[in-house]
């Protein structure tokens, strides 16, 4: 019975590091949300073992562990595709960021040339 | 006056569009060995266009190259796609107030003596065209793909031409030209994805309502670089149309932008 004061240790380690993440501003609270609650599954579930076997044999899993890989790899998928999907919007705001940086540009060699004010005329 | 034909307007009795008017867009990366010359052509062809180069991260001195032949340069801080420095395109049309955006590759794959040809439809006083695509298959030029790839523009060619309601030949063709309706829609969305510049910009296009035709120009060889003709890359190609139709025609319509002159689809 070595595997729940594992656990139980992985568990605070996580809940812990999100903490210091959270409260040093490395990481938003929409990413860590689920990592606390992943964090604090962990920890009731090596405490109080007996749900999981109860969960298990209600599901009709023939091992307990199983249910612990099925949950795990679950939660890595969904956490994979949602950052997949934040990795889309960011590209498409750097995208538009990049368009709109070259239009100014533009803009701005534009209105240099007209006006003659490059800022290295202005004596600085 | 004759009824003219849909595709053979001779382009001398289409009414000429008043060139200031228009923005010739070139998308450009890497290509300082051939974009003076398409810029040197796109001046001599529509004198009085504005032109305009987005230069999409190229690590040559394209931008120095196209200064100097007299284009505007637009400056990506990085490489974007077709789909990234069209966009830019269409949203310089809107600051400087163009109503006519022609797109001309700059490897001058793209004759800019035949933009006027795409030109006159836009034109036309009786129900204009929104885009008009230089397709080239149709009739003229000898540009010619074969195995999937020809496959692969088939359908999608037959497929878009559901979707716009009208008889599309090459609908991966670049070398097109848009109307005020297109522009104020395509300046928001224009697509980033592979092909997405093509194919699902037809289809933005179409949904929201805008009249899409083609004419048919001739290509010339590419000045420079080589097409590939690797199987495997034929069939890569073929995948990534397809996805792109098909998330294309999957997503509901952006609605029609407002522009003045509404007209119905047909």
């Amino acid at each position: 019975m070595t595997a729940y004061p594992f656990a139980l240790v992985a568990a605070l380690v996580t809940l812990v590091v999100m903490a210091d993440l959270l409260r040093r501003r490395r990481l938003r609270e929409k990413y860590a949300v689920l990592w606390l609650a992943l964090g604090a599954g962990v920890l009731v579930v090596s405490l109080i073992p007996g749900w999981l076997f109860w969960t298990a044999d209600l599901l009709g899993f023939q091992a307990p562990v199983n249910l612990v890989f099925l949950a795990a790899a679950a939660v890595l998928l969904i956490v994979s595709v949602q950052l997949s999907a934040e990795i889309s919007t960011l590209e498409d705001q750097t995208r538009t960021l990049a368009e709109e940086v070259g239009v100014l540009r533009l803009r701005v060699e534009s209105l240099e040339a007209t006006t003659d004010t490059r800022p290295d005329r202005l004596g600085g | 006056m004759v009824t003219p034909l849909a595709d053979h307007q001779p382009a001398s009795l289409a009414p000429v569009p008043e060139l200031d008017r228009v923005l010739v867009v070139i998308p450009a990366w890497n290509e300082e060995a051939t974009v003076a010359s398409v810029i040197g052509e796109v001046h001599a062809a529509l004198p009085g266009a504005h032109v305009l180069v987005v230069n999409d991260g190229s690590t040559d001195a394209t931008v120095a190259v196209a200064r100097r032949a007299g284009a505007d340069v637009v400056d990506l801080p990085f490489n974007l796609g077709v789909g990234g420095a069209m966009r830019t395109g269409f949203r310089w049309a809107q600051v400087i107030g163009a109503t006519v955006v022609v797109q001309v590759d700059a490897d001058g794959q793209h004759d800019p003596g035949e933009v006027h040809r795409l030109l006159a439809p836009l034109e036309r006083a009786d129900s204009p065209a929104d885009i008009v695509i230089g397709a080239r298959f149709a009739e003229r030029g000898q540009y010619t793909v074969r195995g999937p790839r020809r496959w692969a523009m088939v359908v999608l060619a037959r497929t878009l031409s559901r979707v716009a309601a009208t008889r599309l030949t090459d609908t991966t063709s670049g070398f097109r030209a848009s109307g005020p309706r297109a522009i104020a829609l395509f300046a928001r969305h224009y697509p980033a994805e592979y092909l997405g510049d093509t194919v699902e910009s037809l289809v933005i296009a179409s949904r929201a309502g805008c009249r899409v035709e083609q004419v048919a120009v001739a290509m010339r060889p590419r000045l420079g670089g080589t097409p590939s003709h690797s199987p495997v890359k034929a069939a890569v190609y073929l995948a990534r149309a397809f996805l792109a139709l098909l998330v294309a025609l999957s997503r509901p319509a952006s609605r029609s932008p407002q522009v003045p002159e509404t007209r119905t689809a047909p």
